[in-house]
């Protein structure tokens, strides 16, 4: 960021200071912070991962956004890059890797079956898009997005954290300063704790549908 | 081409009860069930077929029968023998197991007790292994329906009622890709702990008294979330110190119900979805799955598209071991930087695979009878230029910087040892088999395409250590070379595709095993049609699954910090292993 992005308009600054002194709010410097130095998680799922691995390496250089450093572990993660095909047997590790993340964390839905279950939505393991069970901030379409499409959404991911304010983001915020999503658990099928009283009712109608269904 | 079934083989005649396979477009034997494991042993010890390719079932739904499927092949090269044995579909459909014979097939029985439910006796270790234990249902059953089951066929009719575009969730009772039993109460529901019968596995393990001393383990988990298990693969080890005791793999955390969704599609709709098993070797994946369905069809392949297949497969084969070097050396602690040369050269293939497929990874490239497109000169030039100009100076390279670096071979040199007899005991395939001194190549001991052409050697190595499958790898490379060589010096012009392209072919009733020399290994598909637009039974065969199989015997006994270098010298492949 140049002293002209930086500075903030309004401000006179004498003529003998310029280059030398900038005057600026102080979301800029934050943001400008947090968003040159996005640490993804070192988390591959499947082919997407692939992708995401070329985009780290030699031609593509994620370095050049500050985001050359994954992390293996989640607590000194600020990203979640979800590459991958999420299935029912994996999700509970990942909503609680994703619950160990540290605030500020964000979520990239790296390709077509992260978004929305992609080419294998129909199969009986598969997780139709990790928003079902995570807040998504970006979405990147493609199987799989090239290293282009990747860094593309990730650009609009740190026009995102421009956009925020350290005044209303939600981890200064009174209350708790990290929200958990409750770990979905394997029984029968894959059971989301949230919706424990909808499946139950659900059940209970399909052992005995409502009169007016019977005829 | 040969086929898999021997035909001058009169088994019925040998073996009394065992009778050909006569159904139209079949082969090989029908063994009745209580005879299985003396027919298994006969074939083994007097007939030679030492290595067991593929254990799979069908679901004949019609017939209310389960049919397991064996392939076993030799060695020494040479066609395979296919046999059955049919049991009634039934709870339970038992069958004896074939692990005392073949230590190789204990993780496809495995498999098939996963998803048809069919319990193998005797079988040391019968657990899920790619769904949970506690999911409900076997999933592969022809019977059984997921959340989001629309049709029997593709293509879906369904989808756009009244001319719109509706939302899978909003047709389903749960609102979502699950599904449970009329009256299922989650509150009531006990929990039962899907990992106990893991656990109980290893529980043998927890102590160890010598010498009036007891020692306790400890069990380490590692995964599905580990940097260096390669993708979303777990594996639990029992520890005494260092040492592994007993380490198990646990898998299906990228199951993603290939098959299943395989056996809905057409035909040619399972093409792109093969490029997703090994995703770094979409090319090859695409041969196996086209020579099983020509097989089937019966169509030839123009020879410009042979030698596309060959210039391609043979590309894909060195970026893939590439990435492995790269990977390994990362595994190791240099971090990045060796992996980062080694990607500089896979990104100059990829361009190719892009400009002749239309993408980098996922190419989706052959077609029954041929390949998509054409290469242009363009892309033809680039290809030479690389494998005479570039590809053999910077794999020379990276073999003189690192091969012989001190560190690198102390970590490597007599670490996981397999033994030969192991190795095919195991059904090991590909460069893991021939490092262990078994000259045994699909291209060679069962040409294919037209390998049966080109001048090549088998590379083999003799102390099946990490460092020899290192070495492998680096001389496959040169000899991939070698081949790229001769292929593009030969290269005709002329049709890249037998008839028209088309959507949905007719393919004849009857079933077929096609098989590829991987850069993993041996891949194999085995396809059942029966005469409709979609495929009866469709399994595939993949290297990484059941190479893996010989895991825990390669880790027992060394240091828990060298499973990390056996696990990558491996070279799995999540979306190959779970499908
Ligand atoms: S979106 Fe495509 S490339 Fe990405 S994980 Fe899914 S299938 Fe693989």
């Amino acid at each position: 960021m140049t002293a002209n992005e930086l500075n903030t308009p309004g401000y006179e600054i004498p003529d003998d200071l310029k280059d030398v002194v900038a005057i600026t709010t102080l979301d800029k410097v934050y943001n400008f912070g947090r968003r040159s130095s996005i640490w993804p998680m070192m988390f591959g799922l499947a082919c997407c991962a692939i992708e995401m691995i070329a985009a780290q390496a030699s031609r593509y250089d994620l370095a050049r956004f500050g985001m050359e450093v994954m992390r293996p572990s989640p607590r000194q993660a600020d990203m979640m890059l979800v590459a991958g095909t999420v299935t029912k047997k994996m999700v509970p590790a990942i909503v609680r890797l994703y619950n160990q993340m540290p605030e500020p964390k964000y979520v990239v839905a790296m390709g077509a079956c992260a978004s929305g279950g992609g080419p294998f939505k129909e199969g009986y393991n598969v997780v139709a898009g990790i928003d079902k069970f995570l807040p998504v901030d970006v979405y990147i379409p493609g199987c799989p997005p090239t290293p282009q499409a990747l860094v593309y959404g990730l650009i609009k991911l740190q026009e995102k954290i421009d956009k925020q304010s350290i005044k209303t983001v939600r981890w200064y915020q009174k209350g708790a300063d990290s929200v958990e999503t409750p770990i979905p658990f394997l029984g029968p099928d894959l059971i989301d704790p949230r919706r424990i009283p909808e499946i139950k009712a659900k059940a209970a109608e399909l052992a005995n549908p409502p009169a007016e269904a019977a005829n | 081409m040969t086929t898999p079934a021997v035909e001058t083989l009169d088994l019925a005649a040998k073996f009394a009860g065992v009778t050909a396979d006569t159904r139209p477009g079949y082969a090989g034997w029908i063994v009745p069930a209580e005879a299985l494991t003396q027919f298994a042993s006969f074939v083994r010890d007097e007939l030679g077929y030492d290595l067991l390719s593929s254990l799979t079932a069908v679901d004949y739904l019609e017939q209310n029968q389960f049919e397991v499927v064996y392939h076993a092949y030799k060695t020494a090269g040479g066609p395979g023998l296919v046999f059955k044995v049919q049991i009634p579909r039934q709870d339970p459909a038992k069958v004896a197991s074939v692990t005392p014979i073949w230590p190789g097939a204990e993780y496809q029985e495995r498999e098939a007790y996963d998803l048809y439910g069919i319990i193998f006796e005797n079988h040391p270790d019968l657990r899920r292994i790619l769904m949970w234990e506690g999911f409900e249902g076997y999933p592969m059953r022809k019977d059984w329906k997921e959340a989001f089951y629309e049709e029997e066929a593709k293509p879906l009719k369904s989808r756009w009622p009244e001319g719109r575009h509706t939302l899978a969730e909003t047709r389903v009772p749960f609102g979502d890709n699950v599904s449970f039993k009329p009256g299922f109460d989650p509150e009531k529901w006990t929990p039962t702990d899907p990992e106990e019968l893991l656990y109980a596995t290893l529980r043998k393990y927890t102590s160890e008294t010598k010498d009036g001393i007891t020692t306790d383990h400890v069990l380490v988990n590692m995964g599905p979330q580990h940097p260096s298990t390669h993708g979303v693969f777990r594996a639990v080890a029992m520890l005494d110190g260092e040492i592994v005791v007993s380490l198990k793999p646990v898998m299906g955390y990228l199951h993603r119900n290939h098959e299943k969704i395989g056996e809905r599609n057409t035909f040619l709709q399972n093409m792109p979805y093969t490029d997703r098993l090994d995703y770094f070797n979409s090319m090859y994946n695409n041969w196996g799955y086209s020579l099983a369905v020509e097989k089937l069809l019966g169509v030839a392949v123009p020879e410009r598209a042979e030698y596309l297949r060959v210039i391609m497969g043979e590309l894909s084969r060195i970026q893939n071991h590439l990435i492995l070097f790269g990977m390994l050396w990362n595994d190791l602690g240099a971090y990045f930087t060796p992996a980062l040369y080694a990607f500089e050269e896979r990104e100059l293939i990829l361009d190719i695979f892009e400009a002749v497929s239309g993408t980098r990874m996922m190419c989706n490239y052959h077609r029954f009878g041929g390949v998509s497109r054409d290469v242009d000169a363009a892309s033809l030039e680039k290809i030479k230029g690389l494998v005479f100009e570039r590809l053999p100076r910077r794999v020379e390279e990276m073999n003189r910087l690192l091969s012989e670096n001190e560190i690198f071979v102390s970590r490597m040199k007599g670490i996981g040892y397999l033994s030969p007899e192991d190795s095919i005991a195991y059904s090991v395939t590909g460069p893991n088999l021939r490092a262990a001194g078994i000259p045994y190549d699909i291209r060679r001991a069962d040409p294919y395409g037209i390998y049966d052409r080109f001048e090549f050697d088998i590379p083999v190595r003799h102390n099946s250590d990490l460092l020899d499958r290192y070495l492998i790898r680096m001389d496959e490379i040169q000899q991939s070379l070698r081949i790229l060589r001769q292929a593009l010096q030969q290269l005709p012009e002329g049709p890249v595709l037998t008839g028209k392209p088309q959507y949905q072919v007719k393919v004849p009733a009857g079933e077929a095993y096609g098989r590829v020399e991987a850069p993993k290994g041996e891949l194999g598909y085995y396809v059942v049609s029966n005469g409709k637009g979609n495929p009866y039974r469709y399994h595939i065969r993949t290297p990484s699954f059941i190479n893996i199989t010989s895991l825990e015997k390669m880790c027992v006994g060394g240091k828990i910090a060298d499973f990390v270098t056996i696990l990558g010298m491996v070279d799995i492949v999540l979306g190959e292993l779970d499908r």
